[in-house]
């Protein structure tokens, strides 16, 4: 059985708790609960062991950032940038997270209960996002690598400039990005969005999502734009 | 940066405490702009007594104001001097024209006064005894400037109509030709300030007849750069974001009150805030909550 640790933000600051969160682990589960977080900024920032913290009430921007391995669940609203650039370790938001919510992010899995603001994955490198509610504007903008699910609707300009990652809406699209086109769901699609959705721990039918994706028009430059310039 | 909060009530038994609320939320968005705050509070009975006329004013000291003005009552608040007195509104601004020709009228109204100043926002608001004020409505704001110098006349809120008050996170790209359209339609500026012509773009239409919401979609079609912002005049409450959306917003509602903040961590502060609903305004969507 794990230690659990409670950490109350009404009497210890973010800087004292995430040096705490990264002293190394005495033991290979450790269980954090941190209390009061009222909106705090920086919220379990840079974890890289494999410990489970349980952030009891709203968080402010970029908490989970950077994560590696942990397990971070926060029970209330996120603010921007919610698990920016996680490399690995699952982040779950129990509520509604703002914009930019897995920014840049490598790995990891980031769950969004209810709804995630603009820009949604802008540059996601990796990650696998899944968002049980709607996505704002700009979602997955110049994503690399990584899926999107979103169970709701998407806003404007979904998958903007997209390279590489892949995009499964449930709900109604407001409008694709450039270069971001609607592409066949194969099986092997239909196999990974349930694998998605079941790490989520959502209870969704693959049958009733589409997929999208980059239309890879503007890897290359094209010469009959170069009077352009 | 910059840092915005407001807090309109709906529940009589808070208005005592709407400047101890303000003060806490202020203090939550003092790192998003530490160089100068102002705060515009509608109903309090010290700074703006009912049915007196009320002009806010900076550039001038309190002692000049009342040897200039010896029928007003003046109240001094750090850089600003809050004058009132027992006539129309235009005639106690015609009186300061010409007695304090040097003044700025930072605010004008019934019912409403304007207090603006440079240092750090948590002081300032102690120099404006505002935990001590009450009332049914108030604005606040801490400004990291960018577009224009660090003085009290370039602080928030803007406030260019009768109890109509806008605050501004953001900056303004096409504010120059916009402030050269208005000014050939005879409107009058005081600044070299982006946040100032969004004010006096919508004064003017709500001088024409727009109300607040008409007067907002109309700055979304004309005006091109960041913003969010927070508009507010005796009766109205509202909220509108650019069509990026980057600076942040959040709303939450009670049925004891309406805020707006830039961050969660200054809504946290208030009554009741574990059951309120809490959402980000979208982009280009005018919000408004009327009295």
């Amino acid at each position: 059985m794990a230690a659990l640790t409670e950490v109350d933000l009404g009497a210890s600051s973010v800087r004292d708790l995430n040096q705490a969160l990264h002293a190394p682990a005495t033991e290979s589960a450790a269980s954090w609960r941190v209390l009061n977080p009222r909106g705090a900024h920086s919220v379990a920032c840079g974890l890289k062991d494999e410990v489970t913290v349980d952030v009891e009430g709203h968080v402010g921007y970029y908490c989970a950032g950077m994560n590696q391995r942990a397990t971070v669940t926060v029970h209330g609203n996120a603010g921007v940038g919610v698990a920016e650039n996680m490399m690995s370790g699952a982040v779950r938001v129990r509520g509604d997270a703002s914009q930019s919510a897995g920014a840049t992010a490598h790995g990891g899995l980031l769950v969004i209960e209810g709804n995630a603001a603009a820009r949604c994955g802008i540059s996601m490198k990796g990650v696998d996002i899944v968002v049980g509610g709607n996505v704002g504007h700009m979602s997955a903008f110049m994503g690399q690598a990584g899926r999107l699910v979103v169970c709701g609707d998407a806003g404007d300009a979904l998958g903007d400039s997209l390279y590489e990652a892949r995009l499964y809406v449930k709900g109604k699209v407001k409008s694709l990005g450039a270069d971001c086109v609607e592409k066949e769901m194969r099986d092997e699609h239909r196999v990974e969005l349930a694998e998605l959705l079941k790490a989520a721990e959502f209870d969704q039918d693959p049958a009733d999502f589409r997929r999208y994706g980059s239309a890879r028009r503007l890897y290359h430059f094209k010469v009959d734009n170069s009077t352009a310039y | 940066m910059c840092g915005i909060v407001g807090l309109h009530l709906r529940e009589p038994s808070l208005e005592p405490r709407l400047g101890e609320l303000l003060t806490a939320m202020l203090g939550q968005v003092v790192e998003r702009g530490p160089d100068s705050a102002g705060v515009a509070v509608y109903g309090d009975p010290r700074l703006s007594p009912p049915g007196r006329a009320v002009v806010s004013l900076l550039g001038v000291t309190p002692h000049q104001a009342a040897t200039a003005l010896p029928d007003a009552v003046v109240v001094a608040a750090d850089a600003t001097t809050v004058v009132h007195a027992q006539s129309p509104v235009a005639e106690l601004l015609a009186t300061i024209a010409t007695a304090l020709p040097r003044a700025t009228v930072i605010g004008s109204g019934e019912g409403f006064a304007v207090l603006k100043g440079t240092g750090n926002p948590v002081q300032l608001a102690k120099e404006f005894g505002l935990a001590g004020v009450t009332g049914y409505q108030g604005v606040g704001h801490t400004r990291m400037a960018t577009e224009s110098a660090v003085t009290p006349e370039g602080a928030h809120p803007f406030s260019v109509g009768p109890g109509q008050c806008l605050v501004h996170n953001g900056s303004f790209a096409n504010h120059a030709t916009i402030r050269r359209e208005l000014r050939a339609q005879g409107v009058q500026f005081d600044s070299e300030n982006d946040s100032e012509v969004g004010a006096r773009f919508v004064a003017h239409h709500l001088d024409r007849g727009a109300d607040l919401e008409k007067a907002l979609r109309l700055l979304c079609e004309r005006f091109d750069g960041f913003y969010t912002l927070l508009v507010s005049t005796a009766d109205s409450f509202a909220v509108v974001r650019d069509a990026i959306a980057c600076k942040p917003a959040l709303v939450a509602e009670t049925d004891a009150w309406v805020a707006m903040a830039s961050e969660y961590r200054a809504l946290d502060v208030l009554p009741g805030i574990e059951n309120a609903r809490i959402f980000e305004p979208e982009p280009e969507e005018v919000y408004v909550w009327q009295r």
